[in-house]
This record gives C-alpha cells, sequence and structure tokens, in this order.
C-alpha cells in the first residue's frame, strides 16, 4: 500500500485504532500487531488514586505514533487546554480535536472545533479535528492549518457505517487534505467502501473492541483497508443501468 | 502547619511546603506517566521536585487512558 504523509511523517498504515473499551488492556499489543497500524488514540483523564500506577501507556508498543483526543472538552478553550496538558505528557504533538456537546448522539461542535484548530496549529501541534462531514467546516479547517480532516460517518460506537458517505465524497474531491473517516465504522465491509471512495484512512475503536475475537477483527479491518485503497488506487470500473456482456453475444455454435 | 489543596477537585489537607514530587510519591504516582496542571498552569516533570504547593491551590492530576 502506498504510504500517507501526515505533519510531515510517513504512515504506513491507513488504518488508526482508538484504545478504549476493550475488556482486557492487555489485549492492545496483539491487536495493534494485527492491525499493523502506526497510529493510536488515547483520552486524557484524572488519575484513580485507587490505581495510581495505571497508565493505557503501559500497554502500547514503542515506535507507535500516539494521537491523544480531546475528548470530554465541550468548548475550544477546553480543547486547547486538554491538548496542551496531553501535549506536556512528552509523547509527541499530535492531537486529535473532539469538541462534543450532544450527549445523545455525541456530535462535534465544528464552530468550537475551527476555533480550537486555529489556535493549536499556530502552536505547532499536528491537528486532526474530528467533524460532522461539512465542506464550509472543511475549508475552514484547511485555512486555519489542520494536517487533515476526520469527518464522521455514523454516531460513535453506533457501528452504523457510511451514513453520511455522499458528504464524505465532497470532502475527498475538495479538501485539499487527508480525509480520514472517523467513527461509526461497525463491519469491514464499510471501512473498505470508504477507502475505494478515496479516503485517506480510517480510524475506529469500538468496532475491533468490543468485537468477539479483537485480535481476528483487527486482522480483518486490516485486510478490508488494504482491499479498498488497492481498489481506489486501481481505478473502480463504472456503474451502468443495463447490462454489458463479458462474453461474445453471439450464440455458441455461430462464428 | 497544614494546608488545604484541591487535588482533582477534591479538598485535602496536606503538611505546609509539600513539593508535587511529595504529594505524587506519597501516593504511589508514576511521575513519568502523568502531567500536572497548578491554578492552571501546567508544570513541566522536570520541576515536579522543586515547585512547592501553597494553601487553596487547585491541582489537577492526569493520565492517559484508553479512548477512540
Amino acid at each position: 500500500m502506498d504510504d500517507l504523509v501526515i505533519g510531515g511523517v510517513t504512515i504506513h498504515s491507513r488504518l488508526i485504532t482508538g484504545s478504549g473499551k476493550y475488556r482486557d488492556d492487555r489485549l492492545i499489543p496483539d491487536v495493534l500487531a494485527a492491525a499493523q497500524c502506526d497510529i493510536i488514540t488515547v483520552a486524557l483523564r484524572r488519575i484513580d488514586f485507587d490505581r495510581p500506577q495505571e497508565s493505557i501507556i503501559n500497554h502500547i508498543p514503542k515506535g507507535k505514533v500516539l494521537l491523544p483526543n480531546t475528548s470530554g472538552a465541550r468548548n475550544a478553550e477546553e480543547a486547547v487546554r486538554s491538548a496542551r496538558l496531553s501535549r506536556a505528557m512528552g509523547c509527541g504533538n499530535w492531537i486529535k480535536i473532539e469538541v462534543i456537546n450532544d450527549q445523545r448522539y455525541l456530535l462535534p461542535d465544528n464552530n468550537e472545533t475551527v476555533k480550537a484548530t486555529s489556535i493549536l496549529a499556530d502552536e505547532g501541534f499536528v491537528v486532526l479535528p474530528y467533524i460532522y462531514p461539512d465542506i464550509t467546516t472543511a475549508r475552514h479547517l484547511v485555512d486555519a492549518g489542520a494536517h487533515a480532516v476526520m469527518p464522521l460517518a455514523a454516531p460513535i460506537g453506533s457501528n452504523r457505517g457510511l451514513l453520511t458517505k455522499e458528504f464524505i465524497a465532497m470532502l475527498i474531491e475538495e479538501i485539499p487534505l487527508p480525509v480520514i473517516v472517523d467513527a461509526g465504522i461497525g463491519k469491514p465491509s464499510h471501512a473498505a467502501e470508504a477507502m475505494e471512495m478515496g479516503a485517506a484512512a480510517i480510524l475506529l475503536n469500538t468496532a475491533i473492541a468490543t468485537s468477539d475475537d479483537p485480535v481476528a477483527m483487527a486482522k480483518a479491518f486490516r485486510l478490508a483497508v488494504e482491499a479498498g485503497r488497492t481498489a481506489f488506487l486501481a481505478g473502480c470500473a463504472p456503474q451502468y443501468i443495463e447490462a454489458r456482456a463479458s462474453s461474445p453475444l453471439t450464440g455458441f455454435l455461430e462464428s | 502547619m497544614a494546608i488545604r489543596l484541591i487535588v482533582n477537585g477534591k479538598p485535602e489537607p496536606v503538611a505546609a511546603s509539600i513539593t508535587i514530587g511529595e504529594l505524587l510519591a506519597g501516593r504511589r504516582i508514576d511521575q513519568t506517566h502523568v502531567v500536572v496542571e497548578v491554578n492552571r498552569e501546567i508544570i513541566a516533570r522536570e520541576r515536579f521536585h522543586e515547585i512547592e504547593l501553597g494553601d487553596n491551590d487547585v491541582v489537577e492530576i492526569l493520565r492517559f487512558v484508553g479512548g477512540g
């Protein structure tokens, strides 16, 4: 598969995985190996004083790009605060901006996301904003200095696939940044479909972490992302309403 | 003399002139895996052992958890 460059870093894998919701975090190294992914997301929270040594970092192999999110932020100011704290952890300067006010559907606040992107890009972060797929927002994010845009396919954790397909297609056509489809991808076929459309990468968590066999599902998603990307590069054949014969249209005993 | 801190949102009486490093060590917290904010200011890890906490300081101690 061809490489992807984000923020000057060459990424070999077009599958990005989350580290949440595992029934046992000790599964994570095997999942990452099966997914062959380079980037993994984490969240920032207050320490649990009953488990003072606990950190998800202990379960993530060295050499991965850590992508902290700003989950829990309700506006740009909180997202910026979260991002600065995450950078102070000393694990790099990548940030997934996630600003959410809507607790039922967990849909992002695009306007606050643009504000936070502008501030953090100016401070030298590699900024990957999670957005509702809106072309005006995406253009503002380009101007604000984002390094990719990450439109949602469906609500976080819903596993419903490409509900926003047509609008993601517009972003892929119009926006001169990698378009990473984030959230709602539930099955490998969803991931393959997004990659066939020309998405730069897929970010998912729930579909792997909550499957019966996360390691096997990670492999399935890797294969789907590779298949979809390879098909996109090969150029999918056009669709027609009527049949177009694949065999000669003569009777089999005629010449 | 004792002072009162607000640590992760909860009032916390501690001995006066305690440093951030001592606060963390007292709770067996791995310093390499946390970030600390005092009164909204991020404290660099190298300074944990020199910064003394004062009465009514608001301290946040955070670490990375699983997330998507």
